[in-house]
């Protein structure tokens, strides 16, 4: 193992001090230098700029790209109906990675080099409690569409807010007496192994033991793992039950491999469609799936009873009646997620036109115009459904759907209502500092 | 679940993880046995195999056993040819020097990785199976394609073992493994071995993937687990010793198998690594692997 050729030998490749030291000066100017563009002080007409948080990469890589096809959707429209306060509304987005250290990184990357108003749009548990404190260090407004409860646990800080997707504490609770009633009374958790599943692992046994039935098994499963066959034996036989919300790229193979230990022979089957989400429930081995539930935020499939607000929302974001991109059936979206992308950004425009938002310098009018509004009716902005929103801990409440498999598509077969998933706050944003 | 077919369904996970995990390693063995050279890349022509297999039966309609079959047969012809060129544009230009060896492959491994992200996407992706028969048994259902790919990947095992041993082309590899220098002094083109090795050593990797990919999906970062598997492998039945990687391959797959099962898979992984820490320290040329010269 000798170096014969000299590879490392850095004396062979002519780096004097002198050029070394020079590199290093440049390197050092580089990096002080404020950003790659300087901005001159934001005019009337300037547009409003929108950090996008993008899980691009990642585990997170299918819900990020329908989130970014959502959002742009959802910016036209605003665009074309005038923009915020007469301005024009431009996106930037950033990759995270769906990685928590990455993605406080480009929280940083929005604050101090892109300058936007507000930072947007973060899926994944993890990257939002990973970025949280740094938007609340840098005082940026930051509107998540994660569906995890850290917003409404208060943990996180006053610039947090989740105004486009109910939390998962609310979703457990609006539906757990129809589980209990429908389903089965004992039931076997599978989840994944981060802040997204512990928040299913924590609220389900109570919500389900206020309804009579027990969680009799709780699984936790990596959320990088790719087979999963080897956890399905901890499932106890007298399981009524398998409740199963699982993430990441190896969802198919999940849900597969779940059909092939289980067969026809299964028990009852609930589950989070984020076991399913971005992929087609019609794949080669899920037939099992036939006659077994999901939950939906928004459902995929259109309904026989859509409003007119969910139809022009469908057709404005580019998906068919199977839920997939339209001129491509296998590109299957993330319907039951994404509605809170387009329902966020008509929050922020509420939120701002309320604030008489000018400029970062009104990003505290910004919060407390935020913390003010109480509801959202149905319609156009809103065609998930109505909603009410609780300022005190920055979380939406709305409705839940849960659809049943049947013919190759989900057909809803229970709403459940706003107040079934009201519970008591546990803390108060507004009594921190801005 | 009681105890019996619990063990059954442990060994059957085990062995499908085994069998492919030697197909793997074995490529990284023999590229380190006779070239002497880490592949630190060698988990993307894995991941490129799965991306390959996954290209090639979107491309081909009709029964997905037909795609699939040429997936197995193109897939791995590609990945050998890609990396050929790799061979000739980077490592034979650093002499194969081992250092500039392990830091031009972990270029490699980002270069390709990379470019798979960007022409590929980040998704992961499916590929249908080319039967899905389900196997009943009394407790529970088992893959009967995951069964098959334990045999493929056996018979994948005998073929190479055959070309090493009772073919000119295995004395050729065999000789320059030996003793490179001598090797060359009676005429063998020790070169073209290399490349031939080099390339041999990817499409074992490929063809792993390809067997692996409709029950895991194609991923731009699934290269990574293998790799490391790959390398416990083969540190622990020897670099450069075909029997060792195969007997470590059943070995680190049964007992990953049986303790993910009946425990968890992040202790599989910990017991795994610490073997590999034992084997350094008590026995560093690896279970069958014979001391340097």
């Amino acid at each position: 193992m000798t170096d014969k050729n000299g590879f490392f030998d850095l004396s062979k490749t002519g780096l004097t001090r002198r050029t070394a030291l020079k590199g290093l000066a440049a390197g050092a100017g580089l990096a002080v230098a404020p950003g790659f563009v300087r901005y001159s002080q934001a005019q009337s007409s300037a547009p409003i700029k929108i950090g996008f948080q993008s899980h691009r990469t990642g585990i997170g890589a299918a819900y990020g790209r329908w989130y970014e096809k959502t959002t742009a959707a959802a910016v036209k429209a605003i665009n074309d109906a005038g923009g915020i306060n007469g301005r024009p509304v431009e996106v930037i987005i950033e990759d995270d990675g769906t990685d928590p250290g990455r993605g406080a990184e480009v929280v940083g990357k929005f604050a101090t080099q892109h300058k936007t108003d507000i930072v947007y749009g973060t899926l994944f548990s993890h990257v939002v409690i990973g970025s949280a404190p740094a938007a609340g260090e840098a005082k940026m407004p930051y509107f998540v569409v994660s569906e995890g409860h850290h917003v409404a646990s208060t943990k996180l800080n006053r610039y947090v807010f989740q105004p486009g997707i109910t939390d998962v504490k609310s979703q457990i609770q609006a539906m757990a007496p129809w589980i209990a009633a429908n389903a089965g009374k004992k039931v076997t958790q599978i989840f994944p192994d981060f802040a997204f599943g512990y928040d299913h692992r924590d609220y389900l046994p109570p919500a389900l033991k206020a309804q009579g039935a027990e969680v009799i098994a709780q699984i936790a499963i990596p959320p990088t793992e790719s087979s999963f066959t080897k956890y399905f034996p901890q499932i106890p036989a007298e399981t009524e039950v398998i409740y199963h919300v699982m993430v990441g790229p190896a969802v198919l193979t999940f849900v597969k491999e779940l059909g092939e230990f289980y067969g026809s022979n299964r028990p009852q089957l609930f589950g989070f469609i984020d076991s399913l989400e971005a992929t087609d429930i019609n794949s080669p081995g899920l037939e099992f799936l036939d006659g077994s539930h999901f939950w939906e935020g928004s459902p995929r499939y259109a309904q026989p009873d859509d409003s007119a607000a969910q139809k022009a929302y469908r057709a404005a974001v580019g998906i068919d009646d199977n839920g997939a991109a339209v001129g491509d059936p296998k590109d299957v979206s993330t319907a039951a997620h994404m509605f809170g992308c387009w329902e966020t950004l008509y929050v922020v425009k509420k939120a701002m036109e309320d604030a008489g938002y000018k400029g970062p310098e009104d990003r505290a009018k910004l919060v407390e115009a935020t913390e003010a509004l109480t509801e959202f009716a149905e319609g156009p902005e809103h065609p998930q459904g109505p909603k009410t929103f609780n300022g005190k801990i920055h979380q939406c409440f709305g409705i839940q759907n849960i659809s049943k498999v049947e013919g190759g598509r989900l057909n809803v077969v229970h709403k459940t209502k706003i107040e079934d998933g009201l519970y008591e706050p546990e803390g108060d944003y507004t009594t921190q500092p801005l | 679940m009681a105890f019996g077919p619990h063990l059954l369904l442990a060994a059957l996970e085990g062995l499908v993880t085994s069998a492919v995990l030697a197909l793997t390693a074995l490529g990284l063995s023999l590229v380190f046995g006779v070239m002497r050279v880490v592949n630190v890349a060698h988990g993307e022509f894995f991941m490129l195999g799965a991306v390959l297999a996954w290209a090639i039966t979107t491309a081909i309609s009709g029964h997905p056993s037909l795609g699939f079959l040429a997936a197995l047969v193109l897939a791995p012809l590609i990945v050998g040819l890609i990396a050929l060129v790799a061979e000739r544009l980077v490592l034979r230009r650093l002499n194969y020097n081992p250092e500039a060896t392990i830091v031009a492959t972990i270029g490699m491994l980002y270069i390709i990785q990379q470019l798979a992200l960007t022409f590929y996407g980040p998704e992961a992706r499916p590929v249908e199976p080319p039967f899905s028969y389900r196997i009943l048994l009394p407790w529970f259902g088992y893959s009967g394609y995951k069964l098959s790919i334990i045999a493929a990947s056996a018979l994948l095992l005998v073929a190479t073992w055959f070309v090493l041993t009772r073919t000119k082309i295995g004395l050729v590899m065999r000789a320059t493994q030996y003793d490179s220098e001598t090797a060359q002094a009676f005429g063998i083109p020790v070169t073209r071995v290399y490349a031939g090795v080099f390339a041999l050593g990817a499409m074992l990797a490929a063809v792993a993937a390809v067997l692996i990919v409709p029950i895991s999906q194609a991923h731009y970062l699934m290269g990574q687990d293998p790799l490391l598997l790959s390398f416990i492998v083969v540190i622990i039945g020897g670099l450069g010793s075909l029997r060792g990687t195969v007997v470590a391959a059943v070995l680190i797959g049964l007992s990953d198998g049986i303790i993910s099962v009946f425990f968890s898979p992040t202790l599989a992984k910990i017991i795994a690594t610490l073997l590999v820490a034992m084997v350094l320290v008590f026995r560093p040329q690896g279970l069958f692997g014979t001391a340097s010269r």
